[in-house]
């Protein structure tokens, strides 16, 4: 039972979508008698950020791990640029919410993973996850070990590795969620920028709907019991303002109070 | 582990290991091992012996006496150790030494000093079991969130109060550990005891079966300790589970 | 200047040995050496090669028993916390053997084996390897699912996973397991020195009391109590740095 409405913010000029980079159709997903997901189906436009938002237990980190590959659904499928997804794939990168880096290697070694995973040789994944891990602030660190970092630099090497491996969908499940407000904040400054720069399709799961809104130019919003689509919103007119007057944005606001009011009767 | 689709009990393996031993004692592939169902056979018929009893008994004499003194001792002083920093310095590294040092080897110290008798089989017993308790008690101690004790003080609570109805259930899933781990190291602690200072218990029955080759009686008042240590262990990691649904709240 | 906790230990290794040295004078029994004698006889034994040659003997079946379990444990352990049918099969009997007084088994192996070299090296094994097996399956088993997870997720080979992610997460719980294992191998040693024939330092312990020379006795319970306390300390110390103190191992007994 998928409903799918095209809600439009007020005063907003609809955006002629561009086609996606990942399609999922019909996907159910069963725990013995649980039903995690049911009959869920969602585009992704190619080169966009599009958010999962929802309270917990609507299977959003469920649907993001299908589309990783990382758990098989029950029934129903999911395209990436059109090729049925079976498992994991060079064409798509996980940033855990837990960081999952090895507690054992260096921040350079971590980064490097999941070329050397590839079978990238030594001298070339290295200079790869260099650039990287300069990329996202960490230059200096590369020889440090996780445990000798704060919570926001491991996620930066978390980011990292999956930027380092340049896959075309970046997966990321509730990645800021684990660090304190002003280092989210910067995050999700970052993460503007970074969609613009770099060309890839990005899926981002949270439950916070502020930096839902702050950083998406689709959000797909989630409810629970059954599991499924309520609406899906693009919020369009300050994606250019520039990341300093997002947040007292008048569209901005409505949208989180939208969102806000049609959520807060399923939080338990 | 499943099987033709159902799950099956966690030591259930152990009845397939009682088959081999069952065919390995018929096939007599060697003497040692006589076939389970013989050695079942004289189990029963040995339990009800006085022999068996006093054995039983002498042993079990021994082992309460042991963990009794190891339990009062030891979480007497983790407490105490947990509560006062003077103390813990002091006492610490001994108690870490004496957890990890092969007290197998000062046995002969407690028979040269204590005689050859139950006296040192019960304070072998107690040496065994008492560091763990002592370490598991001070760590129950030390680990009680600070935010309860304030609590207590803030509500005005008096020093026995707060002991007893806040400080001691916070600790007693820690306590409870050490505990069981104590009185699996005291069952060694009386067999080794038995076996090195004076042939008592089931020491000495161990000692006259082998010596007359008596190998079904040997196995069969081996699985009887085997069985008796096994359960009481479990009984203690039931009493731990019981009371640890709180312990990753505290 | 030292530490306070530093300072401290001394201070209570001070405290003790004043203790044992007045309680040697009073005397608390005519069994009980002083402190000085019980050190004395200790030095002359270390002087005239007692000490070594008995040492000699007794970390034979020592070594070759813990070398033995700690490749067979790991090994078992690898495969039972890698395999569930072997899990089901062997986990219950290293379960059992662990809560179970296996001193009990000597008599046993004395007589299947004779006083030599192989019951002492089964002594030690029995007693080493249960630990050592359950230790390593657990922490095999118990890996994070999120490591195996971030494999998956940048398409390492099940290869890898194992080698590159499993065995060096559970490093330390193995290594925790194997310093498990060799302090119940030495009381395994002992044990078998103590009961079965008296070679080494046993034979040390056991002939100085019967003929009543109890410095000597106390002398080298001392130095193998020693021995065990100073090399498992230093293998705590090793582990501390091999895994950087992010990641150390849980204690279970």
């Amino acid at each position: 039972m998928a409903m799918s409405q095209i809600k439009e913010a007020p005063n907003h000029i609809e955006v002629v979508g561009s086609d996606s980079a990942v399609s999922v159709r019909n996907i159910t997903k069963n725990y013995g008698e649980v039903e995690a997901l049911r009959d869920m189906s969602l585009e992704f436009p190619r080169g966009q950020l599009t958010s999962l938002l929802g309270p917990s237990g609507c299977g959003k980190t469920t649907l993001l791990k299908i589309i990783a590959g990382l758990l098989l659904p029950t029934s129903g499928y999911v395209e990436v640029n059109g090729k049925t997804v079976q498992g994991p794939g060079p064409d798509r990168a996980f940033v855990f919410q837990d960081f999952a880096l090895l507690p054992w290697a260096t921040v350079l070694n971590n980064v490097a993973f999941g070329l050397e995973m590839r079978g990238v040789a030594k001298s070339e994944r290295e200079a790869i996850a260099e650039k990287y891990i300069g990329d996202v602030g960490l230059s200096g660190f590369e020889h440090s070990y996780p445990h000798e970092l704060s919570g926001g630099m491991r996620q930066r090497v978390g980011l990292a590795r999956a930027l380092s491996v340049d896959a075309d969908v970046l997966l990321m499940d509730e990645p800021f969620s684990a660090v304190d407000e002003q280092t989210r904040r910067k995050f999700q400054e970052d993460l503007l920028n970074l969609v613009q720069n770099e060309n890839k399709t990005f899926i981002f799961v949270t439950h916070s709907i502020e930096e839902a809104v702050y950083v998406s130019d689709q959000i797909a919003i989630l409810l629970p019991r059954p599991s499924r689509v309520s609406e899906i919103i693009r919020p369009s007119s300050f994606r250019n303002k520039g990341v300093d007057n997002i947040r007292r944005d008048p569209e901005y606001l409505d949208i989180v109070d939208d969102i806000w009011s049609s959520l807060r009767t399923y939080v338990e | 582990m499943h099987l033709f689709g159902y799950r099956l009990p966690g030591m259930s393996s152990l009845i397939l290991w009682g088959l081999l031993w069952e065919i390995v004692g018929r096939a007599d592939l060697t003497f040692f091992v006589p076939p389970l169902s013989e050695v079942l056979a004289t189990l029963f018929a040995i339990i009800g012996t006085p022999a068996f009893k006093k054995a039983l008994a002498e042993t079990a004499y021994a082992f309460s006496l042991g963990v009794f003194f190891a339990v009062v001792i030891g979480i007497i002083v983790g407490i105490l150790m947990g509560k006062n920093r003077l103390l813990d310095e002091l006492l610490l590294p001994w108690v870490n030494v004496f957890l990890s040092a092969p007290l197998t080897a000062l046995v002969p110290v407690l028979m040269v000093l204590f005689g050859f008798g139950m006296k040192s089989i019960v304070i072998t017993t107690a040496l065994f079991a008492v560091w763990i308790i002592i370490l598991n008690s001070r760590a129950g101690v030390k680990q009680i969130n600070r935010s309860l004790i304030e609590m207590a003080n803030s509500f005005g609570a008096s020093p026995m109060d707060a002991f007893f109805k806040i400080y001691f259930w916070a600790a007693l899933p820690e306590i409870l550990g050490g505990v069981r781990i104590g009185i699996i190291r005291a069952v060694k602690g009386v067999i080794i005891g038995q076996l090195l200072i004076s042939i008592v218990g089931f020491g000495a029955l161990f000692e006259l079966y082998s010596a007359n080759f008596l190998m079904g009686h040997f196995w069969a008042v081996l699985i009887v300790l085997f069985a008796l240590a096994f359960t009481i262990s479990e009984f203690l990691a039931y009493l731990e589970r019981r009371v640890s649904y709180y312990a990753a709240k505290r | 200047m030292l530490s306070r906790a530093n300072l401290l230990k001394i201070l209570s290794a001070l405290v003790l040995c004043g203790a044992w040295e007045l309680a040697g004078r009073v005397p608390v029994s005519y069994a009980f050496p002083t402190f000085l004698d019980s050190m004395q006889a200790f030095f002359e034994m270390i002087g005239n090669g007692m000490m070594l040659a008995a040492y000699k003997e007794t970390l034979r079946p020592l070594v070759i028993g813990i070398m033995i379990s700690a490749v067979l444990g790991i090994g078992l352990g690898l495969w039972v916390g890698l395999n569930n049918f072997f899990d089901w099969l062997f986990s219950p009997i290293f379960i059992v053997m662990q809560a179970a007084p296996l001193a009990a088994l000597i008599p046993l192996l004395v007589l299947a084996y004779g006083i030599g070299l192989t019951s002492k090296v089964l002594v030690v094994c029995i007693m080493a390897m249960p630990v050592i097996v359950l230790n390593t399956s657990g922490a095999v088993r118990n890996t994070p699912e999120s490591f195996k997870e971030m494999g998956k997720s940048f398409l390492a080979s099940r290869t890898s996973v194992l080698l590159r992610i499993v065995i060096p997460a559970a490093s330390p719980v193995i290594f925790a397991g194997l310093r498990l294992g060799i302090s119940a191998g030495f009381i395994g040693a002992i044990l078998a020195e103590l009961k079965i024939t008296p070679t080494g330092v046993g034979d040390i312990i056991t002939y100085s009391r019967s003929i009543a020379d109890y410095p000597s006795m106390y002398a080298a319970i001392f130095s193998i109590i020693l021995l065990a306390v100073l090399f498992l300390n230093l293998l705590e110390k090793i582990e501390t740095i091999l895994f950087k103190g992010n990641q150390r191992g849980y204690v279970s007994d």
